[in-house]
Order: C-alpha cells, then structure tokens, then sequence
C-alpha cells in the first residue's frame, strides 16, 4: 500500500516534470523554431539566452527589419527580443560603364548589352562599344572572326572597327 | 570610288538573289546594307563576295545584315558551332541560366523568334529554350 502510494508519487513528479518541460522550451527549441522563421531573411541572425532573443545581421528596408521581429515573436518560449538588425538598403549593381558619356547613351546600353551576349564565346577578342561604334581588338582565326563579324552587324552599328584586329 | 562603286558586287548579287527588303544606305562613311536573303546559301554567298572585296572583312567601311527568310517557326535549324555545343538557355541572354546542350551539327527546331539575337528553340532530345542566332542556320 505505501509503496503504491510512492509509485504514485514518483509518476506524479515525472509527469510534472515533462508538462514543464514541454510548457518552457529550451534554448535550443527555441533556437530552432526561431531560425526556422527567418529562413527567407539570409542576412539576419538570431542568438537565444534565457528565452531572449538577440536578432542581428542586415535587413533591406524597416519593414523587412520590423517583420523579422515579428515572425520571432510568435515563438513559442520566446521572453524578449533584441532587435540589433541594421537597415542596409541593397548595393547597388555595380555600373557596367564609368564613362558618364556612355552611360548616357541609351543606344549604347542596348549595344553593349548585345555585344556582351555575343562576346562571350570569342576569348580572343575585346569588344568595345562607344558612341554606336564597335571596336574590335585581339587575335581571331579568319572563321570565327567572320561569325564575329556577321553577329556583331546584326546589332546594326554606326561602324564596326577591327583595324586593331590580327587575323590569324 | 564610292563605297557603293567598292561594293556594286555585292549590291548587284543581293538584288539579283532575291533579297527582301534589300536596304543600301552610306552614312557617316559606312555602308550599311540589310535585307531578308531568300535562303541561307545566299546569304552565305554575300559574306564570300563582301570577303572577296574586303579581305577579312577590316576595312569597317561596310555593316551588313542579312536575315534568312526560311527561318520561320517550325524551320529546322542546323547548330552551325565550330565544334562546341550550343548552350540552350531559360531566357534570351547570356545571363540566363544553361539549362540544356545542343551538339555541334544537331537539328533543331526553331520555335518562335525573341530577337533577331534570341531564338527559342527545341532541341532533338525535346529540350525548349533560346540560344544565340548566330549559331542557327536554317536547313535548305
């Protein structure tokens, strides 16, 4: 009889025990859940304490930095959040002319962007566009320097310049 | 002599062959001459006579192009690489991802045309995206 009564008890504390476990998760769990929800935001990282989360990293815009906030706050077993997040807009890409006179060239945009597709099998060659004008310098096989040739017409130049050119 | 004198050659054959839409313009020193050539040998013999004039082609006092009226959708198109296989892209520029192959001499079919640069093709293995026009000579 007192040793069921014991048993009981036993049983009791070991369930106590698990519901508490299960009512305050660990640090870890909540590590988890919590990366789990900034899964789509690379740049932010979460460190858990106590039940503290501490966010840093970077975010593109306040909103972004707000909304991690919130996604962590719906964890569960989360007390607090830090949030140390730094606002860093996107750099910008990096511009493919430093010359301000090409960059205003539209014209030259589109040329460069067609030269740029069809260069890129041509190791041989450097192609350059200025003013509608596409310069070719380097070494070409006479074959593969008429192929060149007829893409780079196709792009409708003012001139295509290979007086710099060697043709093997 | 005018480039028009330089190049009546090539002007005289364009006309001759057929060519569509045959444009012949000097500006600026350059002459630039575009149309559609009725096949892809035509166009082939233009390029031999502009060689023929200007060696290499180094002069730059010419810019031509010549399109392919047989390359419709539906054309089969030959993959006319040096010896390389042709990359099929997801969309029409080099910056696209390579999501398929063509050999070099393989058939493929020309779907529709992006640009006169981009063509969305189908290769024989059924693979669909663009690759680069210069590549792509319509089968006579």
């Amino acid at each position: 009889m007192r040793n069921k009564h014991l048993s009981t008890a036993i049983l009791c504390l070991a369930l106590a025990a698990m519901v508490a476990c299960k009512g305050k998760p660990s640090d870890s769990q909540i590590q988890t859940k919590v990366t789990e929800q900034l899964s789509t935001m690379p740049e932010v990282t979460a460190d858990v304490k106590d039940g503290v989360v501490t966010l840093a990293g970077n975010a593109p815009d306040e909103a972004a930095r707000a909304s991690a906030e919130t996604a962590v706050a719906g964890v569960e077993g989360v007390k607090s959040i830090t949030n140390n997040i730094m606002v860093t807009p996107p750099a910008a890409p990096a511009p493919v002319a430093t010359d301000t006179a090409a960059m205003a060239n539209p014209a030259d945009e589109a040329l460069r962007t067609g030269v740029a597709d069809i260069t890129k099998d041509f190791p041989g060659a450097n192609v350059k566009v200025e003013a509608g004008v596409i310069t070719v310098t380097g070494e070409l096989s006479a074959a593969k320097w008429k192929t060149l040739k007829q893409a780079l017409d196709g792009l409708h130049p003012k001139r295509v310049d290979a007086s710099g050119l060697k043709v093997k | 002599m005018s480039l028009q004198d330089k190049y009546k050659e090539l002007i005289d054959t364009a006309r001759s062959a057929g060519t569509n839409n045959l444009q012949v313009n000097e500006r600026e020193g350059v002459l630039h001459i575009s149309g559609e050539a009725p096949t892809g040998s035509v166009k082939d013999n233009l390029w031999s006579i502009y060689g023929k004039i200007d060696p290499n082609y180094l002069s730059g006092d010419v810019v031509m192009d010549i399109q392919v009226a047989t390359a419709v959708e539906g054309a089969k198109l030959e993959v006319i690489t040096q010896s390389s296989n042709l990359n099929v892209r997801r969309g029409p520029g080099t910056d696209e991802p390579i999501i398929g192959k063509a050999a070099h001499a393989e058939i493929v079919t020309l779907i529709s045309k992006h640009s006169d640069q981009w063509w969305l093709i189908r290769t024989k293995d059924g693979q669909e995206g663009y690759a680069h026009a210069q590549y792509l000579k319509p089968v006579e």
